[in-house]
């Protein structure tokens, strides 16, 4: 444990990728082969069952420390973290405990189905066993999240290094259904565990962001354009008499989706297809707020299947009669692709069409369609790419229309959590209403460092009250939010809801009284419907 | 009839006719240490402990006019009694204890329990009514000893010369960057900056037993700077010199860096939580110990505190001052005057 919280601080103290990874190594190279799997597991986002609640954890340092409650909250204000703020509250160990990582999560695993008194016992002597950074750990095991900036790419740079095997066979090998309890760390990396195992998606392929003219991607003729679709992107595997529908999060959500089951009967075994799950009625895609209804549910009603009908739209073959189709080129993976789907013969399993054009100019006119058919813009494949494990440069490229744009006023302001724990940068913009202001949206993202700490010091002048974190400010700095659809909301006081919502700009030009009105945002929400 | 009033010019003792740290040009301004938010330019008199007389006539200017007095003598001053004792801050910092037929005050300025091996030493004083700072008044402040958190500046900067990095220490001229040579002397050669080795010339001549450091010149290679420990004000942070050394890592002293977003925002490489200001623990022991019935709580998690005293049984009051607002890094924290003024609100 001391030495995953010696890497934990190493990962937190630099911002250089090279550091990290170097560090990553080390660890690899030093620690415990259990502990190394769960590491993974850990950064992969695959946290062990809670077996206590954080609420539990809370109550517990309230009680042995004798901290008011409210002190309690005060200092989780300004920690921004609830395992910190706990680590930090409680008095130095009186013992010690040199358990591996995997033998508190073996231990804690084993509190599951005990009673309250047994797991306070249990947890009180551990806080009592360890140092605070130790603590730290200890408590985030139990109830957050580790987000210590490891992406999944870096975790997989380091693992390469280390063993000198293929990064894109480790991702593959990671990323599939593996048991953290189980597995070897040797057979994990070896991907020993992914030929066994009929589940596994291949990772996915993403494009990024076109930031030139698409002139300069030069002949049209050479490229592939499709309908870019704001759904969920997933992937559809289908082998030896199984089906399985992952998210891009790497989530199995083949029980949420029922309308796509019978393509366990109709897809042939050794078949991988990468597509995006949307609300599909009468072969055309509905609004993304449609598909939100069917999202994350446990169960569902016959109202929602009707209301929000599934579908999935395929973009792309990955795995063809058991083979890894991915060194294909895109045209021939296309026309095995079209076969597929014609076979399939379905309303709701659709090819996701190309869109054609002779010049780059004829389609930017096909691209400014976008919103009739509910897509977010254009995706450019390049005919003879290959499909890439992650992002790569210059193969595919994302053309999305522009958002649409709202002027607004700040009207709460609330402290961030981590590394921005201190400075209030979440904030709540509202438009007018007649005379009155009415909120709209939150947004915490999209200003910088230097522009935060003016709109913190903005904050601490003007704030009028003080609820806990929250300060409710004079209504006077005026922002331009970005967003990429709005619906109907009845949970919302204006009436509507706002899809991703954005800081695009601060309008240090404009004042308060020329902002958008509520009007402006109905008329949009008409327009779209 | 109370001792002390909270006037807009700063803490003012009317029967004395004299204020304490006065953020306004007064006519007789009793001093407890040399920070800058403490101690101004343009009162008629100065009074303040012997070691901080050459201290604020070197930063602030020549010509002052000050008297200065020894830890545990006493002036008085139309009738009051005024005695400075330790408050193991920094160098010369005091706390004014005033007495007036028979009651006694407390003015604590900034404290610290721990003894720092170069401060004199916390002395707790019995007294009526106490004024406390509240730096860091919030239970997840606690300080682990100096010597563990040397220890580990120690393995850092000896790792960091292994690994071909220049250890940069951001200490503030005053205080913390005279801690940080005397515990760190014998480690590696220590090299400051000039405004820290001016400061340390005029501590050395007031007779204080400071291990030599080297003032950072031209002269000086890199390379012999790689093998030292270099000690530089928050102002050269970020600034070309810096980024000339050879592979430069930063490490940050401050009892901020006791949280990780504190030590995350700054973005430093190191974090050491080491600060001249009590921990919780530290401002509670040091209140109970002066057995005040009235405590006035002044700079920092202000009005958090005071209700934890008042709900242990002591009755405290939050007032409002220009106290840790400038000079001292520890208080420099954006947190902190948010807390501050957000404070002054709630008051108003």
């Amino acid at each position: 444990m001391r030495r995953f919280a010696q890497l934990i601080q190493e990962l937190e103290l630099s911002n250089k990728t090279n550091d990290k990874i170097a560090a990553l190594v080390q660890y690899f190279t030093e620690a415990n082969d259990k502990d190394k799997v769960w590491v993974i597991a850990l950064f992969t986002g695959k946290k062990p069952k809670r077996p206590i609640k954080s609420a539990l954890l809370k109550y517990w340092a309230i009680e042995i420390t004798q901290t008011p409650e409210w002190l309690f909250t005060e200092s989780y204000t300004n920690v921004g973290d609830l395992s910190e703020t706990i680590a930090l509250l409680l008095p130095p160990a009186q013992q010690q405990a040199d358990l591996h990582l995997h033998q508190w999560i073996e231990d804690l695993h084993g509190l599951e189905g005990k009673d309250d008194d047994t797991k306070k016992a249990f947890i009180l002597n551990a806080w009592n066993s360890l140092e605070t950074n130790e603590r730290f750990i200890f408590n985030k095991l139990i109830s957050g999240n580790f987000r210590i900036g490891v992406s999944a790419k870096m975790l997989v740079n380091a693992l390469a290094k280390f063993s000198d095997l293929d990064s894109a066979q480790i991702t593959h090998s990671i990323m599939g259904k593996w048991n953290p309890y189980e597995i070897t760390f040797h057979d994990l990396i070896a991907g020993e565990h992914v030929n066994t195992d009929s589940s596994w998606p291949y990772p996915f392929c993403l494009a990024y962001a076109l930031d030139t003219e698409p002139e300069n991607l030069g002949d049209i003729n050479l490229w592939q354009a499709e309908w870019k679709w704001d759904g969920i992107r997933g992937q559809i595997v289908k082998r030896n008499g199984e089906l399985f529908i992952w998210s891009r999060g790497e989530e199995l959500v083949t029980e949420q989706f029922p309308e796509l089951h019978f393509l366990l009967d109709s897809l042939p075994d050794g078949t991988v297809l990468d597509g995006e799950i949307l609300a599909v009625k009468d072969g055309a895609v509905l609004p993304f707020s449609t598909l939100q209804q069917r999202l994350n549910r446990k169960t569902i009603t016959k109202k929602e299947l009707e209301n929000a009908p599934i579908g999935f739209f395929v973009y792309d073959l990955l795995e063809h009669e058991g083979d890894d189709f991915r060194q294909e080129i895109l045209a021939s993976r296309r026309k095995a692709l079209q076969q597929i789907i014609n076979n399939i013969n379905s309303g709701q399993v659709l090819l996701s069409p190309v869109v054609e054009a002779s010049s780059w100019d004829e389609l930017a006119q096909e691209r400014a369609r976008s919103r009739e058919l509910n897509s977010e813009g254009l995706m450019l494949k390049k005919l003879d790419s290959l499909y890439h494990s992650g992002r790569k440069r210059g193969d595919w490229w994302k053309w999305k229309v522009n958002p649409y744009t709202v002027d607004a006023v700040m009207i709460y302001a609330q402290k961030g959590s981590g590394r921005r724990a201190n400075f209030f940068t979440d904030y709540t913009f509202a438009v007018r209403d007649g005379e009155k202001l009415v909120t709209i949206a939150k947004a915490y993202s999209g200003l910088t460092d230097q522009e935060i700490k003016e709109v913190n010091s903005f904050v601490n002048r003007n704030a009028v009250e003080k609820f806990g974190p929250v300060r409710t400010v004079k209504p006077e700095l005026v922002f331009e939010i970005a967003f990429e659809g709005i619906a109907e909301s009845k949970r919302h006081k204006a009436g509507l809801a706002l899809r991703f919502p954005r800081i695009l700009r601060w309008r240090k030009d404009k004042n308060a009284s020329e902002i958008n009105t509520l009007q402006d945002l109905q008329q949009l929400l008409q327009s779209t419907l | 009839m109370a001792l002390i009033k909270f006037t807009k010019r700063g803490i003012y003792c009317k029967q004395g006719d004299f204020y304490v740290d006065p953020w306004w040009p007064v006519d007789y301004a009793v001093t407890t240490h040399g920070h800058a938010d403490h101690v101004r330019f343009g009162n008629k008199n100065y009074l303040c402990h012997s070691l901080t007389k050459p201290i604020i006539k070197s930063r602030i200017s020549p010509d002052l006019n000050v008297q200065s007095l020894p830890y545990g003598e006493s002036i008085t001053r139309n009738g009051v009694k005024i005695t400075f004792f330790p408050a193991g801050h920094i160098i010369g910092s005091a706390q004014v204890r005033l007495e007036y037929k028979g009651e006694i005050c407390v003015i604590s300025g900034d404290y610290k329990i721990e003894d720092d091996g170069i401060s004199t030493p916390f002395e707790p004083i019995k007294c009526h009514s106490f004024v406390s700072e509240s730096t860091f008044g919030l239970p997840i402040y606690k300080w682990q000893a100096q010597n563990v958190v040397f220890s580990n500046i120690q393995n850092w900067v000896q790792n960091n010369i292994a690994h071909k990095k220049t250890s940069v220490l951001i200490a503030y001229s005053l205080g913390k960057a005279q801690r940080l040579i005397k515990n760190l002397h014998g480690v590696a050669p220590i090299y400051v900056h000039n405004s820290i080795a001016n400061l340390n010339e005029v501590i050395f001549k007031a007779g204080v037993a400071l291990p030599l450091s080297e003032r950072i010149t031209p002269e000086i290679s890199k390379d012999q700077l790689q093998n030292g420990i270099v000690i530089v004000p928050p102002a050269m942070r970020d600034s070309r010199w810096m980024k000339s050394l050879h592979h430069p890592v930063t490490g940050i002293c401050s009892g901020w860096m006791q949280v990780r977003a504190h030590r995350r925002w700054q973005s430093a490489d190191a974090g050491f939580a080491l600060s001249d200001h009590a921990d919780f623990p530290g401002l509670l022991q040091a209140i109970r110990q002066t057995e005040a019935e009235k405590v006035y709580v002044t700079h920092g998690f202000t009005s958090a505190f005071a209700r934890y005293l008042n709900q242990i049984g002591t009755r405290a009051e939050v007032v409002s001052t220009h106290f840790g607002q400038e000079d001292d890094e520890e208080n420099k924290v954006d947190l902190n005057k948010a807390e501050q003024s957000s404070a002054k609100k709630e008051e108003a």
